[in-house]
């Protein structure tokens, strides 16, 4: 059984993801869909933000300089980090120079890509999810499943239970009691953080600064009280003005979280001024490629780079809403998922992860950047295909997807070898009243007897009804014929 | 609308033609019963679908061009009686093919011409038969398919025919989810797609409390699955101990015609004397 296909029984088998998931998932589309209501023209609006991502991906390397000569203006560090371990290595030297022994860390999916929080407590230092969900992951050991909403697996009750193993509380089943808790915990982390560590919402080329938005208030501790602020942010993330943020935000928190707006928006300069009571001594920016120009230069899949982070595609997909984001095996989950990591980290199991999709285009409607999510799926199948007859040793079932295709090629291209075919699959006895489906078949068909009956084929093809129906109608209408039809 | 626009093509669907071919000739019925004369090419098989979902572009780029030649002799519109196949003839064939090419100018010539057989009625023929008053009330379900949804932007068609031919429509729960079949993926990854096909199902018998004794959509692959999940989950065949009967929308229409044409042979219906009153 495939990994992927594993993992899905495995979260099947969840009955706490089995509990939360259809309920988070419904109510987060619902909310979407209600915000995006509000709007005078959404679609309009998601229409703009498009363009503007499509001009910036398409002049990704003005912008980026651009940006870079701003920030360094303002006083920021910028880095270039080609791959994930490069940005490890610049962060662990902005750590080591600062001598820094307790991070706070703030939720983002660029340090979720190279693990950066396991890499750094690998170095002996304490590193602190500041995010509640993501506070909940980290103590309960399991990866996020939700770019918005890590624990989404996770219900009170379970979050309750961890925090009681984990932090001594007392059980509860008050949420806000609960936030409490991991609020008193993260409080103290927080003055003893030397460094800040974050990602990027966007980065504004014309004025160098990063933009962030939030609800918890915890970016603005993280950026704010420690010593040292590190940014992480894929190259991706850059739009030209600030002009453009707007637009952006006006789509972001409705199609994320149901908000019209996060409770906080940042925009940060850089270190804090002589006349400044508030801010980091230092702040450095990393750029981080790590596959994003590989995706860049497919123009088949570039729309990729458009992604905004805001998890609507994975609430509103059926595939999602049935087993959730660890079931996809890596750090993106849900339909952006499907398409992103088989590109960012191309190999055997990621090409598998665009045939975990119904291509049911739910996710398509709910992006607020019109990503073409089920275009770029069926692009990377194809890729997948050419890789996989590429392989001296083929992966399990290809030989047979790789024949039952080339059956259906060759009666597809043949109207005889179809009827042939059509008059074989009759052989095993057509529909009739009192005689049931297929129950159970072999391979490649069993995967489908596993949960549903096969249809038995029709008595008579369409091909040979449509025979049948003009002979009646010529015999109806017996134009230049004789009365019996002949 | 130009007098050829009547002159039509069904292109059946190979699940119609192996599985269902009473939804196809519905189609056809009612097509004609709509004023438009139906040819059907007997060359045809598939639209080159399945090898195009599962990756394999080669093999449904030469489906598609046999078919793209096929019809590019040929005038007048296509009409698919499946949301899925249609999206892959109007939408994605000239895809495969590279930008400029004959191949590509062909298949767009043929793309523009092939329409969803609701929508050709309804939004191109501005077509729907005289609403049935007297017909005996059938409550029906209707699953709008997803490409048909998302990708042809059908809107409504379906179900107006559905209410002028005396159905009366249940809500469907959540009526938009996918039904988890997806092609291959139903095959290749039965766990995901059965669960989806679960809710799916308990949705459906929401609408079967409500009375519904008929789920419709427009496509058969659709239908197959949800059918084939139903019967398995009540151990018994559509139609019997809570597994609703799984139709396409044109025998739905089709046989509600033939219905009212039964009754109005037999005896004047009272629409017709009352049409008779000032």
């Amino acid at each position: 059984m495939h990994p992927l296909n594993k993992r899905a029984k495995q979260a099947l088998k969840d009955p706490v993801l089995m509990r939360t998931l259809p309920e988070a998932t419904r109510r987060a589309v619902d909310k979407q869909r209600d915000r995006w209501r509000e709007l005078p023209d959404v679609d309009a609006l998601r229409d703009r933000a498009q363009e503007i991502k499509h001009h910036t991906v398409r002049h990704l390397d003005h912008y980026l300089t651009t940006f870079e000569a701003a920030a360094k203006a303002n006083g920021v560090h910028v880095h270039w980090a080609s791959t994930h371990e490069e940005a490890i290595g610049i962060i662990r030297a902005v750590l080591d120079r600062n001598d820094v022994r307790v991070v706070a860390k703030v939720k983002s999916m660029a340090t979720e890509e190279m693990a950066l929080r396991e890499r750094l407590e690998a170095t002996g230092r304490e590193v602190w999810e500041t995010d509640l969900g993501e506070f909940i992951v980290q103590i309960s050991g399991r990866p996020p499943s939700h770019i918005t909403a890590p624990a989404i697996h996770e219900d009170v009750a379970s979050i309750s239970r961890l925090f009681h193993e984990k932090l001594g509380t007392p059980q509860t089943d008050d949420p806000e009691r609960l936030a409490r808790f991991a609020r008193d915990h993260l409080r103290d982390r927080f003055h003893q953080a030397d460094c800040g560590i974050s990602g990027a919402n966007f980065l504004v080329a014309e004025t160098g600064r990063v933009v962030l938005v939030e609800n918890e208030a915890n970016i603005r501790l993280a950026t704010t009280l420690p010593r040292v602020h590190v940014v992480v942010a894929g190259i991706e993330k850059v739009v030209p003005r600030t002009s453009d943020i707007p637009v952006f935000l006006k789509l972001l928190a409705r199609s994320a979280t149901g908000q019209k707006l996060t409770a906080y928006t940042h925009e940060l300069r850089g270190p804090r001024r002589k006349d400044e009571t508030e801010g980091p001594d230092e702040m450095h920016v990393v750029l981080l490629d790590a596959g994003r120009t590989r995706i860049l230069a497919d123009e088949a899949a570039r729309d990729t780079l458009d992604c905004i982070r805001c998890g609507a595609c994975q609430n509103v997909c059926p595939v999602y809403q049935a087993v959730g984001g660890h079931a996809y095996g890596g750090v993106y989950g849900g339909p952006i998922g499907a398409i992103l990591r088989p590109q960012l980290e191309p190999d055997r199991d990621t090409r598998r992860l665009p045939y975990a999709s119904t291509l049911c285009g739910a996710c398509e409607s709910a992006c607020p950047v019109k990503i073409p999510i089920p275009d770029i799926l069926l692009h990377l199948r194809s890729r997948a295909v050419a890789s996989a007859s590429d392989e001296r040793l083929p992966r399990p079932g290809w030989i047979a997807e790789k024949a039952t295709v080339q059956a259906w090629y060759r009666s597809a291209m043949s109207p005889r070898v179809w009827r042939v075919g059509g008059k074989l699959a009759r052989l095993f006895g057509p529909a009739r009243p009192g005689r049931g489906s297929f129950h159970r078949l072999p391979p490649p068909l069993s995967g489908w007897t596993k949960h549903r009956e096969f249809p038995r084929p029709a008595p008579e093809t369409f091909h040979a009804m449509w025979d049948g129906r003009k002979k009646k109608k010529s015999a109806a209408h017996p134009i230049g014929r004789d009365e019996d039809g002949t | 609308m130009a007098d050829d626009s009547r002159q039509v093509r069904l292109f059946a669907t190979c699940l119609a033609d192996q599985f269902d071919p009473e939804a196809a000739m519905a189609a056809a019925d009612v097509l004609e019963a709509a004023g438009c004369t139906v040819a059907f090419d007997a060359e045809q098989t598939c639209c080159g679908q399945p090898a195009f979902n599962l990756g394999h572009r080669d093999e449904a780029r030469q489906v598609a061009l046999r078919h793209i030649r096929l019809y590019d002799g040929t005038t007048g519109p296509i009409i698919v009686p499946s949301g899925s196949c249609g999206s892959m003839m109007k939408v994605y064939w000239p895809t495969l093919f590279a930008a400029g090419s004959d191949e590509r100018a062909a298949a767009e010539r043929v793309a523009k011409r092939v329409e969803e057989w609701s929508r050709f009625l309804v939004r191109d023929l501005g077509w729907l038969p005289e609403r049935d008053a007297e017909a005996p009330e059938r409550r029906v379900a209707y699953h709008p398919a997803c490409h048909g949804l998302r990708v042809l932007g059908l809107d409504g068609e379906a179900e107006r025919l559905l209410a002028a031919t005396g159905h009366r429509l249940v809500p469907l729960p959540r009526a938009d989810n996918c039904c988890g079949f997806g092609g291959g993926f139903s095959v290749e990854m039965p766990e995901m797609s059965g669960k989806i096909l679960e809710d799916k199902l308990d949705c459906v018998e929401g609408a079967t409390a409500s009375g519904a004794g008929t789920v419709a959509a427009l496509d058969i692959g659709c239908l197959m699955h949800m059918r084939g999940g139903h019967e398995r989950r009540t151990g018994t065949t559509e139609g019997h101990g809570g597994c609703p009967a799984y139709r396409h929308v044109a025998v739905l229409v089709r046989d509600a015609l033939r219905a009212r044409g039964e009754r109005s042979d037999v005896a004047p219906g009272p629409r017709e004397s009352a049409a008779g009153e000032p």
